[in-house]
Parts: structure tokens; sequence; C-alpha cells
């Protein structure tokens, strides 16, 4: 196998791309792909401040490491779920890659922070935890950007995310998660810009990019998310894809290009001046209801006694 | 050669010389769902590993559903 470029020995296939790549050709690759996505979504104009929401896996801290290269002043932002020793182990990898690399990182912990943790929400809430995980990372992400002046968050999600996410809103159809499903959502009064710059990279491109590039991140899947919808979605595809390469791209960029409008009238309508949206009465977030989602989680979880768990991370007693 | 494998962590002995398609066609793993990693580096798919290699495969796949 030789690179497509250069014809030096390759160290990646790609197939979707029916071309091979050596390191060097491979990283510029990511980069010009993620360049593409920033620029061809209009993500980020020169010289904006981006906030990248990190924990500790390969996708946040790639993306991390691309947008520093491509020169944008990029500061990261890590939520400590509670989750173990899996918890610990993220958190260290995400220090380590903000001090190795002189970059700045902001931290909250929900333990010390809000007197709860994620596996303790789930066992009060009695839902998944992906769910109270979701919720509570997206409100502190929005209050950190918004407080520290950023122009927008950017998330590492990539093609296999938003593939894996399309398909499960498609089995149900989901019109109105299916009408948000976008790269960016622009921002709007109490919320920043939301920009996801690896839409056009694999899960696989991106693994590669930290094995290439030395970044050390959380190899272990959370053990909250093992076994979850989402995964199963994505294994599903994945065996599409192998007999029939470039079939992610084609489903999320075909709905992009050709589905994703004629879903519009399923958004709730929504005023953009803020004027019928309340502000949460404890935290000021804008909302439909007295209390935010994200309040109304602490309210019933904290102080609640904290579920115990194994070095892993799972639950003692599930 | 040893293989590692995790999700859950174990070491297979598979006997080489082998192409790294092959072997992962014989673990039965997806192409698209894992990286070879040997000493380190990326293995690409047409490689031949030796018997005495010590590889490493990794899961790519993550995330929660939010």
């Amino acid at each position: 196998m030789k690179c497509r470029v250069c014809r030096e020995p390759a160290i990646i296939d790609i197939r979707r791309h029916n071309a091979n790549f050596c390191a060097e050709h491979f990283v510029r690759l990511v980069h010009d792909q993620t360049r593409k996505a920033i620029d061809g979504f209009s993500m980020l104009e020169p010289g904006e401040r981006v906030l990248v929401a990190v924990s500790g896996g390969k996708d946040s801290l790639a993306l991390w490491d691309i947008l520093t290269e491509l020169g944008y002043e990029a500061d990261g932002f890590y939520v400590g779920l509670g989750i173990g020793g899996y918890s610990d182990r993220s958190g260290d990898r995400v220090r380590d890659f903000a001090r190795e690399r002189d970059r700045k990182l902001i931290e909250v912990d929900l333990r010390s922070d809000h007197d709860f943790d994620i596996p303790t929400a789930a066992h009060v809430t009695r839902r998944v935890p992906c769910s109270a995980c979701g919720l509570s990372k997206r409100h502190l992400f929005d209050r950190a950007a918004l407080e520290g002046g950023y122009d927008a968050i950017a998330t590492g999600h990539n093609l296999d995310d938003e593939a894996a996410v399309l398909f499960g809103n498609t089995l149900r159809w989901q019109t109105e998660f299916l009408a948000r499903q976008l790269p960016v959502l622009p921002a709007r009064p109490g919320f920043p810009r939301k920009i996801k710059p690896l839409v056009r990279l694999g899960e696989r491109e991106m693994a590669a990019y930290c094995v290439v590039r030395g970044i050390d991140y959380i190899v272990e899947e959370c053990p909250m998310a093992v076994g979850n919808k989402h995964i199963g979605y994505k294994e599903a595809l994945n065996d599409i894809e192998d007999a029939s390469p470039g079939s992610k791209h084609a489903f999320y960029f075909g709905f992009l290009e050709r589905a994703v409008e004629r879903f519009a009238d399923a958004l709730p309508s929504r005023s953009d001046d803020g004027g019928d949206i309340a502000l949460c009465t404890r935290c000021g977030t804008p909302t439909t209801s007295e209390i935010c989602s994200f309040c109304r989680l602490v309210d019933r979880t904290a102080g609640a006694e904290p579920v115990q768990l194994t070095r892993k991370g799972r639950p003692i007693d599930a | 050669m040893k293989v590692h494998l995790r999700n859950p962590n174990r070491t297979v002995e598979i006997e080489g010389p082998i192409s790294v398609v092959a072997l992962l066609r014989r673990l039965e793993l997806n192409r698209e769902s894992v990286l070879v990693i040997r000493d380190g580096a990326l293995v690409p798919g047409d490689q031949k590993l030796p018997d005495d290699a010590e590889i490493e495969i990794r899961p790519v796949i993550s995330g929660g559903a939010t």
C-alpha cells in the first residue's frame, strides 16, 4: 500500500476515499477535511474564540489538537461526571493533554460543584445514564461558553456519531430531532453557537489521528454507555459500510443536502428575541418552564445517597 | 503471535505470518470498527504480520446516546 499523495509506504487505508495515506499526508487530510467542514458550514470566522467540550476520548482530544493546529484560539472544557475510576482516568488524560500543550482548561466537577454524579442521577431519576449526562453537559457547556465570552462551543461528534443518530431518528421518525440534526446550531439568546467540525471524518480516522499524533486518550468505553442503542446502530452501519464503502457519508450528507429542510416545520415555534421564553428562577438559563431541566435534575438528585461503583465504574448493585 | 483484544481485555495466540485483513477476518472483526497497532504504530490492511509479532487490536466505536 502506497500513499496516494507521495507514493511512500501508507499507514492507513480509507476505503470510502478509495485511498491510502502515509502519516504526514493522513494528518494533512484530517486537517483539510476539518477546514472544509468549518468553511463549508460557516462554523467559525478567523479569530473567533472557541470552547472545545473535551471528555478524554479520542474525538474531543483530536478536535482540540486540530483546531489548535489550524490556528484557532481553542480552550478546553471538561465535566467530571463522577463515574468512578473511568472519570478519574479520563480527567487525567484531559489534564495531561492541556498541560503538555500549554492549553487553557476549564473544569467543572458534578460531585464537588453540584452535589451529584451521573450514576446517582440515573438511579434517582430511573432513566438511562446518557440522558442525565447529556443534559448536564449541554447545560454546563452553554454556561461556561457564555460566561467565558466564547463565540462557539465545538464538540467532537464525527461522521459515525451523526450517521448513527440519524439512523436512530429515522427509525422512529423523530421529526423534531431530524430538523435539528445540523452540523451548526446558530446562537440564540442564552445559548452559544454549537459546531461539529469533525462531521466529515470517521471514527476510525479519529482514533488513527490520535495514534499518529501521540495523543493519549481513554480507550475504554464509558461503563454507563456499554451496550446502548447508539453503539448498536454504529455496528449495524459499519456492517453496511464494510459491504459498501461510503454509505455512512452518503446517508448523512445526503440528508443534509436533500432532506433536512423538509423537516423544518416540525420545529416548535420559537421567538428569537427571547420575549416569550422565561428565565430559570435558579440559574437564569432560558427555559419554557419556571425551573430549567438541569436545575430540576439537581433538585431531585443533589444530596441523594451516592451509588457505589466498581473500579471500572459499574454500579455495584446493578 | 500475541494479539491483545479489548472489551473484554484478553490475549489470543494466532499463527503467523498472516495479513492484517486476514487476521481481522479470522477474528470476525469489522475493519471499520478497529485499528491494528504494532509497537505504537498503525499497521495497514495489506501488511503481513510475522509469527513473532505482538499486536493490539483497538476498537474505535464509542459514545453515549444523548
